[in-house]
């Protein structure tokens, strides 16, 4: 018997082909990047969807087998996905795409990131570190990341490193002037103070020049309470906000009670790809994102 | 970066210079005025000349994209190479049958009864893990308990070797069944299930110190083998001064998603272990407590099935867990008795099984139940057949728990159950538990 699984071992491991560049993006978002660079080059898994809380994720038996094979893994970094890829990492028995490898990617290394904390202390709440890790609703970032992320691709699969850079290129123009079409059509935002469910809208505020004035979470990572949210109500009147925000894996309860007691309108934001029928892809998940904050501001 | 160094240089010095007045205050404070000034120019500079770049790079003529300059935290001191520390505290208050020897019927004892009653507070959990370097991480568990400190795990695990493989050394929980790795903080109960403290004990836990290999096929279907060799120290094998293994594990793990909501794993696992001079109490036809000590092997199999559902994949407001394990265990052997009997042959061959299902129906609550049973099944003890006495009993119990998390870190449980492990005792037991975690956030396994 022993012999036997022995043999399975050593015999399994020998020659495993290698074609396209095998990827394991966390989150929907960098998987969306990588496919437009990579184009058909590459093959993309991507771990979550938006529908669920990339904090929360269980390390699932099919993340390990798909982690097991991927030649690059990209993460959103700064902690996010702490509760699982490390032991996901680990226990895919893949040397590649172990942190510290050319095959781990984290896109929060290449950013300029926001509400990196003084102090760390639980009492907090469930803060990260290595600041704010919802890293990529700045679109500038996305460009950042994508320039990183071309560069590791073409270190890792020399051979196509033309193609992505092209892809890279091909991206990086058609972002450029979106860009600028996100950044006129949404000129109306300027300085709209607004509520939001969780701190996962920082870089996008910031980007669009919004004003924050509170979180239905009490803490970060401590669902609503209901002494929390009255609270809120009180502060509408001296700070008013004029919607609340959430996105589509959060619970729509706590800012549906907010908009019925205060009348601004409750917006849903995609916030990654998928997370709306009209968030296809990167371009989508902007040009809806933007176009549900006007509809909300109006 | 450099900002927040030179702010934590200025709030180390000024922590130095316990009595700095209040002109030095504000001499200190205008002087970080000026260089948040200077260093927000400097930084709107180079955003500035970075969107340049970039429009640049959009530009036809095929460039190069810029070299990325990763932003990492540069933390300039010898501590920032600490190893991820976390403490797991944990106690209860149980209200429960004051029943001496406590044990399961039919069933030999692997370690004391938990007797505990009223408050108290369960052994103490100190993680410490961390990467070794490029090739190897390691991890110890130490379970601190009054005048003890029990090294719990102790193990390094490669990172490097790749093609799927990983390699364990040292004290390790072993990789049989699904409950068998969890550590009491991970339960959904207070207790372990009755099975586990049939087979292990009263840690309900098999640990090996040895060596384990794991394999991860190439495939998208989850498919694990597992193969281990060690001591075979613990119950229900023996500590013996031997060279070679004293005890082996196999065991094979295969998982999946179905649709976007659902996954589940399932498993088979083999250990075997050898015992020598394992002694326990039996009792004689005259109700006199006889000495038997056991010689032989022991070998354990288990099934083990887990399913999780949560909507969308989104466990963080509404999921439910089910799992459920089964175990035939059979030893052969000698009995070498004291007291009212003889040296005998010893075969035994014995079962038992849980199931549990727990929901989280709110981001803070779960309820679960469990019903667990076991068969004391044949034990044939040969020529002392007429001197023993044989219990034959099923031994069940039932619980049902709901526990409140405040946050991932803390969780307080309230556990009701009926315990029928021992011949003729109904013991209702209530357990009020809380367990809090300190420090690095663990990642759990599925």
């Amino acid at each position: 018997m022993k012999h036997f699984i022995f043999a399975c071992f050593f015999g399994l491991t020998v020659g495993t082909a290698q074609a396209d560049l095998k990827i394991f993006a966390t989150v929907p978002e960098w998987g969306a990047l990588a496919q437009e660079i990579g184009g058909s080059k590459v093959q993309v898994y991507t771990a979550t969807t938006a529908f669920q809380d990339p904090h929360r994720i269980d390390a699932k038996p099919s993340l390990l087998a798909r982690a097991r094979q991927a030649n690059l893994l990209i993460a959103a970094g700064a902690d996010l996905e702490i509760g699982w890829l490390p032991l996901v990492l680990r226990d895919s028995g893949n040397a590649a795409i172990q942190t510290g490898q050319p095959g781990y990617f984290a896109a929060a290394d290449f950013v300029n990131r926001l509400e990196v904390p003084a102090t760390v202390d639980r009492a907090h709440g469930d803060v990260h570190a290595a600041g704010n890790p919802h890293t990529h609703l700045d679109p500038r970032n996305v460009l950042k990341v994508g320039a990183a992320l071309t560069a590791r691709m073409a270190e890792l699969d020399g051979a196509n490193a033309a193609a992505y850079q092209a892809g890279y290129q091909a991206f990086a123009g058609k972002w450029q002037t979106a860009m600028t079409r996100w950044q006129k059509e949404a000129a109306p935002l300027q300085g709209v103070p607004v509520l939001v469910h969780h701190a996962s809208f920082v870089y996008l505020l910031n980007w669009l020049g919004m004003k924050e004035v509170g979180t239905l979470e009490p803490k970060p990572g401590i669902e609503p309470t209901s002494g929390h949210l009255s609270s809120l109500l009180t502060r509408q009147q001296s700070a008013p906000a004029k919607m609340v925000l959430r996105a589509a894996y959060q619970q729509e309860g706590p800012s549906q009670w907010i908009a019925g007691k205060t009348g601004m309108p409750a917006v849903l934001l995609p916030y990654t790809v998928g997370g709306t029928a009209e968030a296809k892809d990167l371009f989508g998940l902007f040009d809806d994102s933007v176009q549900r904050l006007l509809k909300g501001v109006r | 970066m450099q900002k927040s160094f030179a702010m934590a240089a200025l709030l180390a010095a000024s922590c130095g210079a316990q009595a700095a007045s209040d002109a030095d205050l504000a001499a200190i404070r205008a002087q970080i005025d000026d260089m948040k000034k200077t260093y927000e120019q400097r930084i709107a500079a180079l955003e500035q000349k970075l969107v340049q770049a970039e429009s640049r790079t959009a530009s036809p003529a095929k460039q190069a994209p810029p070299a990325p300059v990763e932003n990492r935290p540069s933390v300039a001191s010898a501590n920032a190479f600490n190893p991820e520390v976390s403490l797991i505290l944990q106690g209860q208050y149980r209200h429960a049958k004051n029943i001496e020897g406590r044990g399961i019927t039919g069933f030999v004892p692997g370690g004391e009864g938990l007797n505990t009653r009223g408050f108290s507070v369960d052994e103490t959990e100190l993680v410490l893990a961390a990467n070794i370097d490029p090739y190897w991480r390691g991890q110890a568990i130490v379970a601190m308990a009054d005048g003890q400190a029990n090294i719990e795990e102790a193990w390094f695990q490669s990172l490097a070797i790749g093609q799927g493989v990983g390699l364990k050394v040292g004290r390790f929980r072993s990789g049989i069944g699904y409950l068998n790795e969890q550590h009491p903080h991970m339960w959904d109960f207070a207790d372990a299930p009755l099975m586990y403290q049939a087979m292990f004990g009263e840690d309900a836990s098999y640990v090996q110190d040895g060596v384990q290999l794991k394999w991860l096929a190439p495939t998208s279907l989850f498919v694990e083998l597992g193969a281990e060799v060690g001591r075979g120290a613990n119950f229900p094998g023996t500590d013996r001064n031997n060279n070679g293994t004293g005890g082996g594990a196999l065991h094979v793990h295969v998982g999946d998603d179905v649709g976007v909501s659902n996954s589940w794993r399932t498993g088979a696992s083999w250990l075997k272990t050898r015992a020598s001079e394992r002694s326990s109490d039996f009792v004689d036809i005259s109700g006199a407590t006889a000495q038997g000590s056991f010689a032989g092997d022991s070998t354990t199999w288990l099934a083990d099935f887990v399913w999780k559902w949560a909507p969308n994949g989104n466990s963080a407001h509404q999921n439910f867990k089910f799992q459920s394990e089964y175990f035939v265990r059979e030893e052969k052997g000698g009995l070498t008795c004291v007291g009212a009997c003889v040296d005998s042959s010893y075969k035994t061959n014995q079962s038992g099984w849980y199931a549990q299902g727990v929901y989280q129906f709110t981001p803070n609550w779960r309820a679960g139940l469990r019903y667990e049973q076991l068969d004391s099944g044949t034990r044939d003890f040969g020529a002392n057949a007429a001197n023993l006495v044989v219990d034959s009993y099923r031994p069940k119990k039932a619980s049902a728990m709901v526990d409140y998390s405040w946050s991932e870190f803390s969780r307080l449980r309230l556990q009701i159950a009926q315990d029928k492990s021992m011949l003729g005792i109904t013991d209702n037991q209530l357990t009020l538990q809380y367990v809090m975690s300190l420090g690095a956030h663990g990642a759990h396994k599925f």
